[in-house]
């Protein structure tokens, strides 16, 4: 700091402390400008998406009230309009998902970190970075026409030795000469399978990725003890990896709980509220939207952009919950020379 | 990647804290000559005969046992019941065989290498039984020449695959993805540019809501334009409205990936670019931008492979021809991801077909896209 002089008392013109920080040049209070307006337009193009969602939302919400969320049905035509079981519906598909593609993500991360060879290592790593960027309607087609023949007699055999479960049951008879197989097809049990497919390598590489930052220095300390190659997985890897795991589950759970194609093929129709998965007819969020925007009126329309913000706001949710777990486990500081 | 070495602080808290080894080799020339032999690292991943017999031992073993048990003496039929009864087996039968001579840390070692081998296997046959699928699927449509070259326009829908093709689908694909990028591309590397580079007041709000509308269901992203574009100000179903709809969904992905790669590059070359008196704007386009090349090209490509096999946005938007198109603004536009859906709707085998020749050509695209990314990826790993 400069010296205060009390500069009243003398005639002299004040004396003005130099100025220390020259500030921005013109060109760069013009770029500084420009980059804060993109950054701005981004932000309202981007966040108005959310508030329009939103905005339409309350129509409906007026309209139908906390019915919205409890009626099952969805007709338009007799004025009953209600989200439960889609989003029941959506919920068991992910759910699903989920229960196949957690464990196979977990094991494969692992597999690939820890027990792959060395040499083939960068090869499954881009194998899995491919497989995450393939189309989900590929994924559509590969549960239709390949997996469904066959994913029908798996069903077929849950129902039959584990009908007595409640959610593997079927409203048919499985030991039936000609057991009808039109009642095990498009059911949410083949979609989940599908929706796993396409969420699997996500979840893969996220956990890899994790998996693959365990400090080297505690990994050898593992070995160096004396443990075995699980004993080290167990005590360093996947302790550490913790974050990951839970991240790239959540990240892999908001992508199958958004999926439309894949689900919208295989699934038919069906608005009951019922835990049935292995049972044809189910309907899910995206799904309702993708089938009934057209014919859909102003008010359908409303409505159905209402399903999407519930939606929205499930999905948000799960990647942000996703987003704290993989960002306590990652780095994000710049590198240094 | 990046930093490694100060997660554990952020990740392992709860863990007891683990005193870091010492960077140089520990053992140096002691003062006395040694009479220990040299230190030589313990072998993990050895395979010494007791290790090979019992694996393949157990594998041999549980698959003839099973195969009388399961095909002879219980007749159940059924390959993935087979399989599966296998697997199980084996891995009963290679604990037992394991313990037979070693502890059981040896045995959970063991089987759990066994239960991990064997879902990467599930996965791996999974994954590649889909691009294998679809290939082979769309191969007799494939064969034909002019699958590629003439569109659906008056093509009746049983007609031979040797008539009609896709090159509308190709076109309208290519026009949708770069209205999409024409738009993304920009704003998305202006907005990184503002993060990482300016910052600020608003930089995390615009950080959060970015990383945000990432998590935004693709169906939402065409639904938006549906309401607000064609809706909303009369404009009709085209490839315009699609690319919209693909943009506002390629936005967040690019502007996070360009962030990401903007984000590693080294604090120290700018402020060389700083000490050498440029201004911040010269320094981000001559040392930032050019340094981060391959990186931001790398988030280009990533958000145009995931926008051209988009399904749902253009199921809404776009409207399907069957004729070429090349004026995204009038008349619906057809593509790939949506030739595909609608043509595996049809019903029609021929139809069929045709859909699994575009989603092979969709998957070729992506393969292609794929490769180009490796590649730059590749090259700037070998530049640093």
């Amino acid at each position: 700091m400069t010296v205060i002089i009390d500069s009243s008392a003398s005639s002299a013109p004040p004396d003005v402390p130099r100025e220390i920080d020259p500030g921005l040049s013109r060109g760069d209070r013009a770029f500084h400008g420009t980059a804060r307006a993109i950054g701005m337009f981004v932000l309202v193009l981007t966040g108005s998406i959310g508030l329009f969602l939103g905005y339409q939302a309350i129509p409906t919400l007026q309209r139908y009230g906390f019915s919205f969320f409890i009626e099952h049905d969805w007709q338009p035509e007799l004025d009953r309009i209600g989200i439960s079981s889609v989003l029941l519906g959506t919920f068991e598909v992910a759910l699903i998902a989920m229960t196949f593609a957690f464990p196979l993500g977990l094991l494969t991360a692992i597999f690939i970190s820890e027990y792959a060879p060395r040499w083939a290592r960068p090869t499954l790593v881009s194998m899995v970075d491919l497989m995450a960027a393939v189309p989900s309607i590929v994924y559509g087609l590969w549960g239709f026409f390949l997996l469904q023949p066959h994913a029908i007699y798996l069903s077929r055999w849950l129902h039959q030795h584990l009908g007595w479960i409640p959610i593997f049951q079927v409203d048919t008879d499985p030991n039936a000469a000609s057991w009808a197989q039109s009642r095990y097809t498009a059911s949410a049990f083949i979609a989940g399978i599908c929706v796993a497919m396409m969420v699997l390598p996500l979840a893969t590489a996220v956990m890899r990725g994790v998996f693959a930052q365990a400090p080297i220095g505690e990994r050898e300390a593992a070995y160096a003890l004396g443990s075995t190659r699980w004993g080290m997985v167990r005590s360093v890897v996947l302790p550490f990896g913790r974050g990951g795991i839970i991240g790239g589950t959540m990240l892999a759970l908001g992508r199958a709980l958004g999926e439309t194609v894949a689900v919208l093929l295989i699934i038919s129709p069906a608005f009951d509220i019922k835990f049935r998965p292995l049972e044809v007819g189910t309907e899910t969020t995206s799904a309702l939207i993708a089938g009934r925007f057209g014919e859909a009126t102003s008010a359908q329309l409303s409505a159905l952009l209402a399903a999407g913000f519930v939606l929205f706001l499930i999905t948000l949710a799960t990647n942000t919950i996703a987003a704290v777990f993989i960002n306590r486990s990652r780095s994000g500081s710049a590198t240094e020379i | 990647m990046t930093a490694v070495s100060d997660t554990p602080t952020t990740t392992t808290a709860e863990q007891p804290p683990v005193v870091e080894p010492p960077v140089e080799p520990p053992v140096g020339p002691p003062d006395k000559p040694p009479v220990i032999a040299e230190d030589r690292p313990r072998e993990l991943g050895g395979w010494d005969t007791d290790m090979t017999m019992s694996l393949w031992g157990s594998l041999v073993g549980s698959l003839a046992l099973v195969w009388v048990l399961y095909e002879k003496v219980l007749a159940f039929s059924g390959s993935l019941g087979f399989v599966v009864c296998w697997y199980v087996a084996f891995l009963l039968m290679y604990a037992g065989v394991t313990k037979l001579g070693n502890p059981w840390v040896v045995v959970k070692d063991r089987l759990s290498g066994a239960v991990v081998t064997g879902a990467a296997l599930v996965v791996a046959l999974a994954l590649l039984s889909t691009l294998i699928y679809t290939f082979w699927q769309g191969f007799p449509a494939l064969v034909h020449p002019n699958f590629y070259v003439e569109d659906m326009a008056g093509v009746r829908p049983t007609a031979p695959l040797s008539e009609g093709g896709v090159w509308m689908a190709i076109v309208g694909s290519f026009i949708e993805v770069f209205i999409a990028a024409l738009f993304a591309l920009p704003l998305g590397i202006g907005t990184a540019v503002f993060l990482t580079e300016v910052g600020g007041r608003g930089s995390m709000f615009v950080r959060t809501v970015v990383e945000a509308m990432t998590a935004l269901p693709d169906i939402l992203a065409g639904l938006f334009i549906y309401v607000t574009l064609i809706v909303g100000l009369g404009f009709p179903k085209s490839g315009f409205a699609a690319g919209m709809a693909l943009f506002v969904m390629m936005l967040p992905i690019i502007a996070r990936s360009a962030e990401v790669q903007l984000r590693i590059v080294p604090g120290g070359l700018r402020e060389a670019g700083l000490a050498l008196g440029a201004s911040q704007w010269r320094m981000v386009r001559k040392v930032v931008l050019p340094t981060a090349k391959a990186g931001l090209a790398t988030a280009l490509i990533l958000g145009v492979a995931r926008a051209v096999g988009e399904t749902a946005p253009v199921l809404i938007t776009s409207g399907a021809s069957t004729f070429t198109n090349y004026n995204p603004f009038r008349d619906p536009m057809n593509s790939l991801p949506l030739f595909t859906f609608s043509a595996v709707r049809s019903g029609e085998t021929l139809f069929i077909t045709r859909g699994f020749g575009a989603a092979s050509i969709l998957l070729a695209l992506v393969l292609l896209l794929f490769v180009v990314i490796r590649f730059l990826a590749r090259d700037r790993g070998t530049r640093r």
